[in-house]
């Protein structure tokens, strides 16, 4: 989130969109009823009727996967009827800013489309510059080539009656929605979207979350109190295990993933570290190198030096443009590539698309180490529906861990707060902290290689691992020592300040290239001091008048609580909205007032050193033009979902989104293949999985709990009182959710939350399931509806498309 | 009688360990006192915790006595939940609890169809082995066109977004001295 839980209240106006908070983040909802207390309303955009759309003033139904439609109209009213925040969107965005001439868009495709490679050559989606290599700018918006016209022009497509042809949506909610949403772009309103799996489980995911982002800069809601981007997470720490780089693309911190064409240090600071010739944006990432330096010395201690590239040779590299990441991990496993595999602490056999392929790919392991606190269908996939143990030869260790009321150390939630927890008692039995396991295991290894030698040994043998206390026990707080940073010698700071070899960093703007500092992750680099974990702090008082609750905990980055916060301010440093203040600038004494402001230089009209608020771009503006950042377009486009109700696609000759991986080919399996079917009367209903509040995920860590499975025991196909009159189906009856994949059993709720969309003048019906069961327990609970979902991802993070694919329903018995 | 939740904890005699617990100092009568001491909780430890399910993170406090957890409930002291907890969160306890859970290593081989209980030593040293076997037999040193990559092709990993920040990092950093590139986990999908 680029705001915080606790910020919603400070919401004028809050769109629920692609998630349903009510239902799946329960406690979050308490924020949301202060907001609505305090004269703000609630919006929600839903195919279905939820929890949350009862809560809200104004509902919307859309059909699953058209989003992208439902915002482009928005868009397109904001621009046509002028509802823009002018200052912010001028000042502060890429509104303005000229891109280059040869840039073109036509009939579903931008200029530089390969059909053979479906990638685009992006050479034209750039800033025109001028000879300082100052990208050229019109502040009057009117260049037929500055973003805001190219904006324009590309959203005057999004008109009502297309937008109602293609979502569903009547044109009155439409325009309700609108018009509630839009009133936010003048000082002193704030709205928020509060998003999830609904928005990024597309082909067009993250164009999805880059259209809402786009009106939140037209209408300056990002970097205030009440604003910003909200992504409503799922895990407890899926924020922290995605900070310190658990995916193939990232080490921690969010530096990229080492590649071939980057052999040494200096190759991968070049390619990786962007420039600006603008002394009014501060470019951050242009820190790269002394992060990434700070990085391989938390690796690899002393044995990194500047004589061996700081052991960055050790690392592993990426062949270019390749990709490791989930569809591709079953893909290559099906095809026989990997001897082991750890599915520690998850449940691929019921949470990977194509279930029958992910379950039949986990039986080419040689082994498998499956870590967890319950029995799951993972570590027991041999013994699963279809499979024959004798002729699967894959040796399994399932190792018991430690829940994490038996063990201590930190986690971020959503709003990036980092919060410490405490162990309470002794795991059971001779289950152990996933820590302790690793740490064992490392050890292990890093003995075999140095007693036995074998391929390229240095990087474990040469790999720093010191979380041992006095005692010589494994300790986490070691280890939340080492991702703070330290200094590796007696050494000096880049401001001439003096340090010694030991002790803590006090943030990441002391971290140096040459080596004199390791940080494990540089956003958490502040968050462990000489005296103090901050994570540990319990001051519950709210001094920031909008609830930052700055003593509370610690966030990243150095405790700032709403990112980009210089646009809460006007370019002379006075807050926009004097009712909600996030930073003020204290002229008398140079400084920041308030949250920690981004960053602590002066506001933007000051001649030195002034600085822009995006401070992530290297061009220090808001990205209304996306640039070269996405991999399908710098401006989000409709596209139909691989498996869709329609033919056609009536924005463009494009169908499904030009860019994404195809695996499949048409067809029907149950084996694994992967196939699809679009617009095909076999398989006529749209399907969306998504979740209730009383189960988590795969359900390894409900289905096993007696009070949770008493109140949801089954998984359940909800559908409309019209589709279940004409498949003859009553509430309580059995329903088999069959999809060109693979069929699940489960329990019919008939119920009018669900309504048939007219889609381009034909009824299409929508049904859902959730994705909590599977076929280990209960045994009546019927399997995982990821047996359905099709092997397809968003075109830039390959994100599977759970949320739009398409089934048939009949009854059972 | 008119009782916070705050005010049972703190007259209940619970002992607190590693937190304090905050409150407005308020006069206690004696029959308040009398109620408290027959409360399960009087001996027990209190720690904090935030929640395992989704990423709200309401903090809850667990109370333990004699190496068990007796009860957990949401803390009042928490600015996002304030004690608050959804049916998940309220029932953690019996997650953890459950009879249900893995207490042992387990390990089943090649071709056979049941698990037997293993040694954690016997289980370890047969994964450092295998991890070994792996990395030894597919380790890439240049790739196809010739370039330096030094990366082992024959081992990947998912997970996982249950685990603490601490071991996410540790847990990165063996991977990766490994080699490993193929690494994933819950925000993928």
């Amino acid at each position: 989130m680029t705001n915080h839980w606790i910020d919603f209240q400070n919401s004028d106006v809050i769109l629920a969109m692609g998630s349903n908070p009510a239902e799946n983040h329960p406690i979050s909802f308490k924020w949301i009823t202060k907001a609505i207390e305090k004269g703000g309303i609630l919006i929600n955009v839903d195919p279905r009727f939820t929890r949350t759309s009862s809560k809200a003033h104004i509902y919307a139904r859309l059909r699953s996967g058209t989003d992208i439609p439902f915002l482009g109209g928005m868009i397109k009213y904001i621009l046509d009827n002028d509802l823009i925040y002018k200052d912010y969107v001028v000042n502060y965005t890429n509104a303005s800013l000229l891109i280059n001439k040869d840039f073109k868009f036509n009939d579903g495709l931008f200029s530089g489309y390969n059909p053979e490679t479906r990638k685009y050559d992006k050479a034209t989606w750039a800033y025109q510059y001028d000879e300082a290599g100052i990208p050229i700018k019109d502040p009057t918006l009117q260049n037929p080539n500055c973003v805001y016209q190219l904006l324009k022009k590309h959203y005057s497509r999004y008109d009502l009656d297309l937008v109602t042809r293609v979502t569903g949506t009547p044109k009155e909610d439409l325009l309700k929605v609108y018009k509630a949403y839009a009133s936010t772009g003048v000082p002193g309103k704030s709205a928020t979207i509060l998003y999830a799996m609904g928005f990024t489980q597309h082909t067009v995911g993250t164009q999805n979350i880059r259209a809402m982002s786009m009106i939140q800069l037209l209408l300056g809601n990002i970097g205030i109190a009440g604003g910003g981007v909200n992504a409503l997470r799922g895990e407890a720490n899926v924020q922290g295990s995605t900070d310190f780089g658990l995916l193939f693309h990232i080490l921690p911190g969010y530096l990229k993933q080492p590649v071939a064409s980057a052999p040494t240090l200096a190759d991968y600071n070049k390619k990786f570290t962007p420039a600006t010739k603008d002394p009014k944006s501060l470019n951050w990432w242009s820190n790269t190198p002394k992060y990434i330096v700070s990085l391989l010395k938390a690796f690899y201690g002393d044995n990194a030096t500047k004589e061996n590239d700081f052991g960055y040779s050790w690392m592993p590299k990426l062949d270019d443009g390749q990709n490791a990441s989930w569809l591709m991990i079953f893909d290559e496993m099906s095809k026989g590539k990997f001897s082991g595999f750890f599915a520690w602490g998850q449940n691929p056999a019921c949470s990977g698309a194509n279930s029958n392929k992910t379950r039949r790919a986990l039986t080419t392991l040689d082994w498998m180490v499956n870590v967890n606190l319950f029995d799951n269908e993972t570590g027991s996939f041999w013994k699963g529906p279809g499979m024959d143990p004798a002729k699967i030869k894959t040796e399994v260790f399932m190792l018991p861990c430690a829940s994490s009321v038996e063990k201590e150390g930190s986690l971020a939630n959503s709003g990036r707060w980092v919060q410490w927890r405490y162990k309470a008692v002794n795991p059971p039995g001779e289950a152990l902290p996933d820590g302790d396991i690793i740490s064992e295991l490392c050890l292990k290894v890093k003995k075999l290689y140095e007693t036995e030698g074998g391929k390229f040994p240095e990087p474990i043998t040469k790999l720093w691992w010191n979380y041992f206390d006095e005692k010589g026990h494994f300790s986490v707080r070691e280890i939340a020592k080492e991702i703070n940073g330290k200094w590796m010698l007696d050494g000096k700071a880049a401001d001439g300040t003096e340090f010694k070899k030991g002790k803590q960093v006090l943030n990441f703007t002391k971290l140096m290239d040459d080596g004199s500092t390791c940080c494990g992750s540089w956003v958490y680099s502040g968050s462990v001091s000489d005296t103090e974990f901050l994570t540990m702090r319990r001051d519950n008082v709210d001094k920031s008048g909008i609830g930052l609750f700055s003593n509370w905990s610690w966030s990243w980055p150095i405790n700032r609580r709403i990112i980009y916060n210089r646009a809460s301010v006007d370019p002379n440093g006075v807050p926009t909205n004097p009712n909600r203040v996030v930073i003020k600038w204290d002229a008398e004494n140079k400084k920041w007032l308030n949250d920690v402001a981004d960053n602590a230089a002066p506001p933007l009209t000051d001649e030195k050193g002034g600085k822009l608020p995006f401070i992530m771009n290297a061009e220090g503006y808001g990205r209304l033009f996306g640039g070269g950042s996405l991999n399908d377009g710098p401006f989000p486009e409709h596209y139909e979902p691989l498996e869709c109700p329609v033919e056609k696609n009536l924005f463009s000759s494009q169908r499904i989104n030009p860019t994404i991986k195809m695996f499949s080919e048409v067809g029907e399996s149950s084996e694994g293949k992967d196939v699809y079917m679009t617009c095909n009367p076999k398989y006529p209903f749209i399907c969306a999985t998504y979740r209730v509040s009383e189960h988590w995920q795969t359900g390894v860590m409900t289905r096993w709990n007696k009070q949770l499975i008493e109140l949801q025991p089954q998984n359940i196909c909800e559908l409309s009182p019209e589709l279940a009159a004409l498949k003859g189906i009553k509430s309580g009856d059995k329903v088999v959710i069959k999809s060109p994949r693979g069929q699940i059993d489960t329990i019919a709720i008939v119920t009018s939350r669900l309504k048939p969309f007219i889609i381009d003048g034909k009824t299409v019906h929508q049904v859902g399931t959730t994705w909590h069961f599977g076929w280990l327990t209960p045994s009546d609970g019927g399997d995982s509806s990821n047996l359905l979902t099709p092997t397809v991802g968003d075109a830039n993070t390959m994100i599977p498309e759970s949320k739009a694919f398409m089934v048939n329903i009949e009854r059972k018995g | 009688m008119e009782l916070t939740r705050r005010d049972f904890l703190k007259i209940s005699g619970a002992t607190v360990a590693g937190i304090a617990l905050s409150g407005a100092g308020f006069g206690i009568g004696d029959s308040t006192t009398a109620y408290a001491a027959e409360l399960r909780t009087k001996n027990a430890t209190v720690t904090t915790t935030i929640c395992a399910y989704c990423s709200v993170s309401c903090s809850i406090l667990v109370f333990a006595s004699e190496g068990k957890i007796i009860n957990m409930e949401g803390d009042p002291d928490a600015p996002i939940n304030r004690g608050a907890l959804c049916s998940k969160g309220a029932s953690y306890f019996q997650t953890v609890s459950s009879e249900s859970r893995l207490t042992k290593p387990l390990y089943r081989a090649p071709y056979a169809s049941e698990f037997k209980e293993v040694t954690w030593e016997w289980a370890l040293e047969k994964i450092a082995e295998n991890i070994k076997k792996s990395r030894d037999a597919s380790f890439m040193e240049k790739n196809a066109k010739g370039e330096l990559v030094n990366r082992t092709n024959g081992i990947a990993s998912c997970g996982s977004a249950a685990m603490d920040n601490e071991e996410c990092y540790i847990y990165q950093k063996f991977l990766r001295s490994l080699g490993l590139v193929y690494i994933e986990h819950q925000a993928r999908i």
